[in-house]
């Protein structure tokens, strides 16, 4: 089965992120194939590497990024959800003027055609939020 | 990209309050350029969105209640209000802001946009939409 995965909401605050984290785990691990996973709302924060818990706490951009280090997973951030909230790439530095930039490795800024695709591309689209 | 498919948004959160409502509309507006079935259902608190003269000045924030003005010219056209949710609220259809398109079919013809239906009915749409986004 293809899958499209949509997060809706920030780490640490709501579980949605963790969960869709597990479940994008498991699907892969029984086989199954990840379109893509999609962060909007407060889920492009998931997409960070300032973040530092602590050590006893899950890493849950740090887990993101291993996933599609592992599997080569599509992380896409919607470009205008993380301007609103700072999520910020090399291209995104440079065209809005900013002092650095904060994406963790893995991930991308794209559109919102991205998450569109993934609904028209994928048999399951799952949506994980409130 | 040749397969159409339905693609379903349900809204069920007041316009302000939380940003859901308006980023729901902004994936609405980008995916009528994919030229998919698209339907939108507003639900629980969402019936709100849709309510006349909404005025945010006190909030300062965005009033992108006009926006919902624009849906019939990317084609969408199908907006779906559960009855059970503008009842639950003391709403009935003129509470809601008039929501139009023109339809090419009929000479242009301009028709309403929106159709109020039963828990049930929506429930029947849902099942049978190929694609559902949650706001």
């Amino acid at each position: 089965m293809k899958f499209a995965i949509q997060v809706n909401e920030g780490p640490y605050n709501h579980e949605a992120s963790v969960s869709a984290l597990n479940f994008t785990k498991a699907a892969l691990e029984a086989g199954h194939e990840i379109f893509r996973v999609f962060f909007y709302h407060d889920g492009v924060n998931n997409g960070t590497r300032f973040t530092s818990p602590p050590q006893d706490d899950i890493n849950i951009a740090g887990s993101w990024s291993e996933l599609a280090d592992q599997h080569g997973i599509d992380l896409v951030i919607c470009v205008a959800a993380a301007q609103r909230r700072g999520i910020v790439d090399e291209g995104e530095q440079e065209r809005q003027g900013k002092d650095g930039n904060n994406i963790a490795s893995g991930f991308r800024i794209s559109g919102l055609g991205q998450l569109v695709e993934a609904g028209i591309q994928s048999e399951r689209l799952i949506v994980f939020g409130d | 990209m040749s397969d159409i498919k339905k693609f379903m948004y349900v809204n069920r959160k007041a316009p302000y309050g939380t940003i859901y409502a308006w980023e729901s509309l902004e994936v609405v507006l980008i995916g009528a350029a994919f030229e998919q079935d698209v339907s939108v259902a507003f639900v629980d608190d969402g019936v709100y969105q849709l309510i006349k003269g909404q005025d945010t000045t006190e909030l300062g924030i965005k009033n992108f209640s006009a926006t919902y003005k624009a849906l019939g010219d990317y084609d969408v056209n199908k907006l779906y209000i559960e009855k059970e949710s503008l009842d639950a609220r003391g709403l009935t259809l003129d509470d809601l802001m008039p929501l139009t398109y023109e339809d090419e079919n009929d000479n242009w013809a301009e028709k309403n946009s929106i159709r109020v239906v039963s828990s049930q009915e929506l429930a029947e749409l849902f099942e049978h939409s190929d694609v559902l986004f949650n706001f």
